[in-house]
């Protein structure tokens, strides 16, 4: 897994790792402070935190369980941009057959004619 | 899952390489199925406005296979795979492009009544692999439309990666 966007979602996609990125959106924290309320060691929490700086969402200044984690928001972003952009293509792809399907909507009861029509 | 869709939502699973994308429409599940079976009205609305696209093989059937090829300025890009089950509430498909010959995914598609004349389609896209998810995930940055970026926490909902639709009317 090369690419920062793989990267990035094998990153989260574990639970306490998800939680650890929830809990940095309200700003920077040890890791000491990140691992207090579990009851895994300190080190698995590292661990996690090794994996979340390896995919680039997370960052530290230097190594140890004083220096402040950082969230890095614009991974983040970057991959909400590429997820909205595959969702906007849907939305253009789904207008066009909003379209195909008034068509159909006409065809079953457009045709006929109207009462007006006939009587005239 | 209650409420309106009248734009299209979407969600990259962060556990398993899927993507679902649910919308809902104003015509009947049987117009819908239609528009996903029968060959000319689907060539219509799958590819993307500026490329034409031509069905070279379409058998709508459960067992049944497909192919079609899109292009542009002289590029084609050929899809193909197999009708695994179509009945009027929900079509299972495989999906592969021939860019990437060896990658394909399994794809479900239901058609929810939901009165009213109006329909929910749900589909969800499983890839192989969390590479190939993301590539196609990827693949929206062609459109190049530059929208403002979407709220970290909408990212984190759930404890999920879900983009939800923020365009007009949502």
């Amino acid at each position: 897994m090369t690419d920062p966007l793989s990267q990035a979602f094998a990153a989260l996609a574990d639970p306490t790792r998800r939680d650890l990125v929830v809990r940095l959106t309200d700003g920077d924290a040890t890791v000491g402070q990140l691992a207090a309320p579990y009851q895994v060691s300190v080190q698995a929490i590292s661990k996690h935190l090794k994996v979340l700086e390896q995919a680039g969402l997370v960052s530290r200044r230097a190594e140890g369980h004083r220096s402040p984690v950082h969230l890095e928001a614009e991974v983040f972003d970057l991959m909400t941009k590429w997820i909205e952009r595959y969702r906007q293509r849907a939305e253009a792809r789904y207008r066009r057959l909003d379209v195909v399907l008034a068509e159909l909507d006409d065809e079953e009861t457009g045709h006929r004619p109207t009462r007006a029509e006939e009587t005239a | 899952m209650n409420g309106t869709r009248t734009t299209a939502t979407i969600e990259a699973d962060p556990t398993v390489p899927i993507i679902r994308i649910t919308r809902d429409f104003a015509a009947t599940a049987a117009q819908l199925f239609r528009a996903h079976t029968d060959p000319e009205l689907f060539a219509r609305w799958v590819g993307p406005d500026a490329m034409s696209t031509t069905l070279d093989h379409w058998d709508a059937r459960t067992g049944g296979s497909w192919r079609y090829v899109s292009a542009q300025d002289g590029m084609e890009f050929g899809f193909h795979g197999c009708f695994h089950e179509v009945r009027p509430d929900r079509i299972v498909q495989t999906f592969t492009w021939e860019g990437d010959p060896d990658g394909v995914a399994l794809e479900t598609l239901t058609f929810e009544d939901l009165g009213d004349g109006r329909t929910r389609l749900r589909t969800q896209s499983l890839c192989d692999s969390f590479e190939a998810r993301d590539g196609w995930l990827r693949s929206g940055m062609e459109v190049g439309v530059d929208q403002g970026h979407a709220k970290l926490d909408a990212l984190l909902t759930a404890g999920g990666i879900a983009g939800t639709a923020r365009g007009a009317g949502a």
